[in-house]
């Protein structure tokens, strides 16, 4: 019978830092029975725990594309115990993931239609798995066109920063960098905060695009009028909510919102859903 | 006891017309038998759900921490020495706080009564002239209130508020020869070993639900730090060694600040007497600095203050 | 169904029979006044005289604290940092005297360790080496609501075998296989004639008619959540409220749990206990933002899951079993049936 908290063993294989005041690392795990990653097959938009054993668990999620194979990675900002820690560990460092867990963003659903994605800051994690995904040629024709705001506080504060300018050298993804200043002379992307610059770059639904957001609360307060504006119902904008979590999978019952689970039956919800449940995240 | 609760609400009633009073915190009747639970009044038909009885066990100063504005609080002579605590500390402002002293002969302790009585309890009736009335599944017993009291009210001496800005009723005499620390002392004659097992056997039954904490008006601390998790002081489990060292540094927490109220004692659902701890140190202090808690609002508590006559036997 | 007949003398005997196929577990007294369920000692018997224990019997299944796995932080070892699920024995246990409220909250809390997703192991592999040999209410305490919850005081719903104290002999309702096992090893085999069926039966209807304590919440299912959520009345119901975590740990449908790591030097091991949504920690993030970061909205959150939550999720009643527990327990008298009316009525 299979222990859903018994976490599977990885090594870090690569460390890479993100950001220019080091507080955001990327982490490649390598399973150590590869066995396990076909077990952890997952979809973007999905999340796991990373364990520490003698520290703690600490839900993430992935980075890393299904389309990526030989891996999984995760983009972790130093904040608490658990990624302190895992901060300090080296490549080799044996941990635990458990996952995938959660319902990833509605790939089903969305399929045939056009997708804006909103990100803000470090939280453009599993958006970068979801571009990788819909970049892949298997899956890129069923979908219609893709657009990505994606901001942050200055150049240097910027996730994959090489991966974003490979997309903005495509023609089959419309990509709107910003970041909110920058000294940077050479800089050739927007200059500004996420919601004017998706006002004045994001295209207008008319019921056939989906947005997906991901960012600080406060970039969402100010991004859910903005698409309100530029015409996508409250069902066709997708949140990912995040809450204090233990277990993952919906038992342990502290990221309860209304009689949803975040860890279960979220992180993924349309605003529809929110706006139906107390605010309590 | 009647006269008590229509002075209560007379009181009461007065100070609801008060528009800078933002509430009035007191007593209601409970919807089972002994037990009075805290009640806050903010409108004139809420006045006639104030009431007072001989189970008033919660420390209302508990209700003063972090409520914003003035505030008027009936209070015992052990929470009324709660808020001046508070007020030393500079949790409360002195003219935020409207005192309502009640004269208390001490509150009843509900195990105790149900121990007493054996099957399960109907209802109390307190007559005057201390004698109680207990009901239950279709018989009465006779109780002297003095043989019902909880122990910190048994061994009270300080019956009457020290602060207040009116009083209820008359002050109650307070018996001379009352032997304030015989428990302590029944506790400090056993062997090292001895003692380590009683407080040992005192907590095996805590849930570490934290009533304790949580009805202490000293245990005001925003994070406790047995809630803190960077570093984290202590284990969460059910172990002795985590659940001791609750208990100890608790109890230390509130050396020189505690009024021994008992509203831990009466709110822990597993009827532990934690006031072992805490009475013990309230007789240290009173033997090392001739301090009593909660009587003055002039003076920070002992174990924060200094002066060149402390004794020094105790630093080693 | 089947019923037998158990002298009082027989009983003993019989219990102690039982105990070379199963462990037994039971209520007993313990420090100043208070009882819970624990393992029974060898001659030792479970303490009929308790009604309703103090603890709930939910830690046979769920303890406080519990060992989910152990680990070592050695590098020299092969599996550093790698958890290790602990040897653990299911052997059958009979839980001898549980109430009938109290088996059939097993039954909820079923529904959320073991989902068609994920299947907690601890509890499931404990719940099912259990047999439930139940005690019925015949005397209730005036806290009791379990008629107006979905179970009652001879309810069978959670048990493998009810007792019903006749007196001088208990009559016994074999509702399971599992029961008739736990009664064949205790050797119990003597079938009760009409006449004490018929003393069944009216002692049943005696019993049900002696709990006068109700709750009604079929409208709360009908409200919208967050016209609940919103009403006025959650200021002066939290009001009093310690924030302690008693209503919650006396309660046999309280499931939440924590997960925490506990070192010593190199050796350690991962543990689940009990947790509370009365504690601010349950819910703050590492930012230190706490989406329940008030009294108000933990007491909420309480009544909301037993009474609305919980209600609109799986259509099965409350959370909640009328055990009375978390009423006689509070320290504040915060009582669930007060606040379960106000959430139906107003």
């Amino acid at each position: 019978m299979i222990n859903p908290y018994l976490p599977y063993p990885v090594r870090i294989d690569d460390i890479i830092v993100e950001s220019e005041d080091r507080s955001l690392k990327t982490f490649k795990f390598v399973f150590l029975d590869p066995k396990d990653e076909e077990k952890f097959s997952y979809r973007a938009g999905q999340f796991a725990e990373i364990s520490i054993a003698g520290v703690g668990e600490i839900p993430i999620g992935i980075a890393s594309s299904p389309v990526e194979k030989g891996f999984i990675a995760f983009t972790i900002n130093r904040a608490g115990k658990v990624t302190s820690h895992l901060h300090n560990m080296k490549v080799g460092d044996i941990l635990g993931v458990r996952g995938p867990l959660g319902k990833s963003y509605p790939w089903d659903t969305m399929k045939g239609k056009n997708l804006l994605f909103i990100g803000g800051g470090f939280a453009f994690t599993t958006l970068r798995s979801s571009v990788v995904y819909l970049l892949h040629p298997d899956n890129r024709e069923k979908y219609g066109t893709i657009d990505v705001v994606y901001g942050s506080r200055s150049p240097g504060m910027l996730l994959y920063l090489d991966e974003l300018k490979e997309w903005e050298a495509r023609d089959d993804i419309n990509m709107h960098i910003t970041v909110d200043r920058t000294d940077d002379p050479n800089w050739k992307y927007n200059i500004g905060f996420v919601p004017p610059i998706a006002e004045e770059k994001a295209p207008k639904s008319e019921g056939n695009t989906y947005a997906i957001v991901c960012g600080p609360p406060i970039m969402i307060k100010f991004t859910l009028p903005v698409l309100e504006k530029l015409g996508y119902d409250h069902d066709h904008i997708i949140l990912s909510l995040e809450n204090r979590m233990k277990c993952g999978i919906g038992v342990c019952g502290r990221c309860g919102i209304g009689e949803q689970l975040v860890c279960k039956d979220g992180p993924v919800f349309t605003l529809a859903e929110v706006n139906n449940t107390p605010k309590e995240f | 006891m009647q006269t008590c609760i229509n002075k209560i609400r007379e009181i009461a009633a007065r100070l609801v017309k008060d528009e800078t009073i933002e509430m009035v915190i007191g007593f209601q009747e409970g919807t089972i038998p002994m037990i009075s639970p805290p009640i806050s009044v903010r409108t004139a038909d809420d006045v006639e759900k104030l009431t007072w009885s001989s189970h008033c066990c919660i420390n209302l100063a508990n209700y003063l921490t972090d409520v914003k504005g003035k505030v008027a609080v009936f209070a015992k002579g052990c929470d009324s020495r709660s808020i001046v605590n508070h007020i030393a500390e500079g949790k409360v402002k002195r003219e935020d706080v409207v005192i309502i002293g009640v004269p208390c002969n001490g509150m009843m302790e509900r195990h105790t009564i149900s121990n007493l009585f054996g099957d399960e309890i109907e209802e109390v009736v307190e007559e005057d002239g201390g004698t109680v009335i207990v009901r239950g599944k279709g018989r009465e017993e006779k109780y002297r209130k003095s043989d019902l009291l909880r122990q910190n009210c048994r061994v009270c001496v300080h019956k009457n508020p020290v602060l207040y800005d009116e009083l209820v009723a008359d002050p109650v005499d307070v018996p001379e020869d009352i032997k304030r620390y015989e428990e302590v002392e029944k506790i400090e004659a056993l062997a090292i070993n001895d003692r380590w097992n009683f407080f040992a056997d005192l907590i095996s039954t805590c849930i570490r639900c934290y009533a304790c904490r949580d009805a202490c008006p000293t245990c005001y601390c925003p994070t406790c730090f047995v809630d803190e998790t960077q570093p984290q002081w202590v284990g969460k489990g059910d172990e002795e060694p985590d659940v001791m060292t609750f208990h100890i540094l608790r109890a230390f927490h509130t050396a020189g600040r505690c009024t021994d109220c008992g509203a831990c004692v009466s709110s822990c659902p597993m009827t532990i007497n934690m006031r072992a701890f805490t009475k013990k140190l309230e007789k240290d202090c009173l033997d090392l600095w001739d301090w009593e808690a909660g009587l003055t609002p002039d003076m920070r508590p002992a174990l924060e203050t200094y002066t060149p006559n402390d004794p020094e036997d105790n630093f080693k | 169904m089947r019923i037998l007949q158990i002298q009082k003398t027989d009983w003993s005997a019989g219990l102690e029979k039982s105990r070379q196929d199963y462990r037994l577990i039971g209520p007993v007294k313990e420090g100043n006044n208070v009882s819970k369920f624990r393992e029974l000692a060898a001659g030792e018997e479970p303490d009929f005289s308790i009604s309703t224990t103090t603890m709930s019997p939910k830690s046979v299944v769920f303890p406080q604290s519990e060992v989910m796995f152990t680990f070592t932080t050695d590098s020299a070892s092969p599996d550093c940092n790698i958890m290790k699920v602990p040897e653990s024995s299911y052997s059958p246990r009979a839980i001898i005297g549980i109430r009938p409220f109290d088996a059939a909250a097993m039954n909820i809390v079923k529904m959320n360790f073991d989902t068609p997703d994920y299947r907690d192991p601890y509890w499931c592999d404990a719940y099912e080496a259990c047999t439930f040999i139940g005690l019925a209410v015949t005397d209730p305490e005036s806290c009791d609501f379990s008629t107006s919850t979905g179970t009652g005081p001879f309810d069978i719903s959670g048990l493998d075998v009810l007792l019903i104290d006749a007196g001088e002999y208990f009559l016994v309702e074999v509702v399971t296989e599992k029961g008739s096992t736990w009664v064949r090893s205790a050797g119990f085999n003597k079938e009760a004639d009409a006449e004490s069926i018929e003393v069944l039966h009216s002692m049943r209807k005696e019993a049900k008619k002696k709990i006068v304590s109700t709750v009604a919440f079929e409208n709360i299912n009908k409200k919208e959540t967050l016209d609940l959520y919103n009403e006025s009345y959650w200021d002066s119901i939290s009001f009093p409220c310690l924030n302690c975590g008693t209503c919650t740990y006396v309660c046999p449908t309280c499931w939440c749990f924590d997960i925490q790591d506990e070192s010593d030097r190199k050796k350690g091991r991962r543990m689940k206990n009990w947790d509370s949504c009365m504690f601010p920690n349950f819910t703050i993030h590492t930012t230190g933002h706490n989406p329940r970061n008030t009294k108000l909205m933990r007491v909420r959150q309480r009544f909301m899951h037993k009474l609305k939550y919980h209600q609109s999720k799986y259509d099965k009643g409350i959370l909640c079993v009328g055990c009375g527990r978390c009423v006689t327990s509070c320290p504040v008298n915060i009582d669930i049936r007060e606040v379960c009316k106000q959430m139906n009525n107003s």
